[in-house]
């Protein structure tokens, strides 16, 4: 087998509070590999975000080790629950807001976010503001944000919860086979199980706070293609769904 | 004024595809109402003026004490001629802006410390809201004795009333910038500058605009007491000069021509507002 670009061990963390300590993560351990897609669910405030924080680095674990294999540490992609794209600034200047704040922005930088800007359907947006977008192009627009940074590694902080049911199923679709296609190890924290069976090749199920993994399930769907809406018609499809739900629903017992 | 820019792009976008008879209709009646309250504010002023006048001229009033609106279009006219309009609005007109300025430079340094250093913040936040209540008239005799009676007693005192209100409202704003865009930038790779000067300047822009429109009535506040106390020229010193003397034509007509100060600078702001948001 490969070689892990991630490696959590005994991973533990707390929040502490005046009112007393808020234990979020518990013991966690497990593998990343490369060009897997891996989902992490769990019941709500079972510290999943927190697990997002510790990977990408903005918290450091009180206990534990997270390593990481990665060409340089700056190659990792974190996309947030909103899109937070700046209203005073175009959707170019947007899309470019990293390698401006890294000091990398050449002219080939620009071309590159240009022609993702194109693919993915957003061209003639380039020089609006991000108010005149739709909820979906919006996340597409910071989705290509993330992408201009060329990340190996992609961490994905329940990136649809903010979109309507219908573009969240066409958009989380889209960038499924976004990363896919450009071969990005991800991983995507979400309490969509549907959501969860059909983009990812794992499942991690984390227990309720704090949280612990309570079981691995690895993903295999007779698709018909590669796109997460034919995931979702797949015959095995439901088998995982209930499985998943009697896992998480333990949880809340 | 909203109402105005949205009114404006209804009609652009109008004009392309077809104007109907609802929408000429409501935009005549918009219109018309504006056109009226326009009339309705001249027409108080006017009437205000005339009573005035009248009163004055069928000795209502004393007009020794009261003056009338002709003495003060006389007493404007002598002002003009003998050139003690320019240099006495001049300086006052100088003293603000210097003090003005002043206050938005200390105001957005000490704001931006205050962001960056929490411990800061929490060290200074009790002096700055007790200098901040603090009546800052009380202050002046303080600055007379300190820098002398001068234009830089006048311009401190200018400073004194406006900066803490300032600073503390603006510390306020910067604070309420979107955390999780702060988040995202740090995600990006950029450091805690990075995210003041790519998303809280930026975010606060609005909120710098209406704490400098604040601040430059304010600054005019404090000039004034400031020339009260400690001027031999202005706008402030003559309406005490004015009033010692009893010649209250100086003292109406310097209060008249404060009146078309403040609204001069009030509006020169909102200009400024209005082209950079344009220009954006």
């Amino acid at each position: 087998m490969n070689k892990p670009v991630l490696d959590c061990k005994h991973i533990s963390f707390s929040y502490h509070t005046l009112s007393g300590e808020t234990k979020a993560l518990k013991d966690i351990s497990f593998s990343i590999f490369p060009g897997e897609f891996v989902s992490i669910v769990g019941p709500s405030g079972c510290g999943k975000s927190t697990l997002l924080s510790l990977i990408s680095g903005l918290e450091k674990p009180q206990s534990g080790e997270i390593s990481l294999h990665l060409e340089d540490k700056k190659s990792i992609g974190y996309m947030l629950q909103q899109d937070h794209l700046f209203e005073w600034r175009t959707i170019k200047d947007n899309v470019l807001l990293g390698p401006e704040i890294n000091h990398t922005l050449t002219k080939e930088k620009e071309n590159y976010a240009l022609s993702l800007l194109e693919e993915y359907g957003l061209f003639q947006f380039v020089n609006k503001k991000p108010s005149e977008l739709s909820g979906g192009m919006r996340q597409r627009a910071a989705l290509i944000r993330t992408m201009v940074m060329s990340p190996s590694l992609l961490l994905l902080d329940e990136p649809f919860s903010a979109l309507d049911f219908q573009t969240r199923l066409s958009v989380s679709s889209d960038i499924g086979a976004i990363i896919k296609k450009s071969n990005i190890t991800a991983i995507l924290i979400t309490h969509d199980l549907a959501e969860a069976i059909s983009l990812s090749d794992r499942i991690i199920v984390l227990s309720k706070r704090p949280g612990e993994v309570k079981k691995e399930i690895k993903i295999k769907l007779s698709k018909t293609d590669e796109t997460a809406l034919s995931a979702r018609s797949a015959p095995e499809f439901n088998d995982y769904f209930n499985l998943l739900w009697k896992e998480i629903s333990d949880e809340y017992e | 004024m909203n109402m105005n820019n949205a009114l404006k792009e209804c009609s652009t976008n109008e004009s392309i595809t077809e104007i109907s008879e609802m929408q000429t209709e409501f935009m005549k009646k918009h219109k018309r109402h504006h056109h009226r309250i326009t009339f309705f504010r001249l027409f108080i002023l006017v009437a205000f003026l005339l009573v005035w006048e009248f009163c004055a001229k069928t000795e209502l009033i004393d007009s020794f004490f009261f003056s009338s609106p002709s003495m003060i279009i006389d007493y404007f006219l002598e002002m003009i001629t003998n050139g003690s309009f320019f240099s006495h609005t001049g300086i006052t007109l100088l003293e603000t802006l210097l003090s003005f300025f002043f206050i938005s430079i200390f105001s957005l340094i000490c704001a931006t410390c205050l962001w960056f250093s929490k411990t800061a913040s929490e060290l200074f936040e009790p002096y700055l809201v007790v200098l901040n209540s603090l009546p800052k008239s009380a202050l002046a005799p303080l600055f007379i004795v300190w820098l002398g009676a001068g234009m830089t007693t006048i311009i401190v005192a200018g400073i004194s009333v406006a900066l803490f209100g300032s600073i503390i409202s603006l510390a306020t704003g910067f604070k309420q910038a979107d955390s999780e865009k702060i988040k995202l930038i740090k995600t990006l790779g950029g450091s805690r500058m990075t995210a003041f000067i790519k998303v809280v300047l930026p975010s606060c822009i609005p909120n710098i605009f209406s704490n400098m429109k604040v601040n430059i009535g304010l600054s005019l506040v404090g000039v004034i007491i400031g020339e009260f106390l400690a001027g031999r020229r202005g706008l402030g010193y003559l309406i005490i000069y004015g009033s010692q003397v009893f010649r209250l034509n100086m003292v109406i007509t310097s209060i008249m021509i404060l009146c078309a100060i403040a609204m001069l600078l009030y509006q020169s702001l909102q200009w400024a507002e209005h082209y950079y948001l344009k220009k954006k």
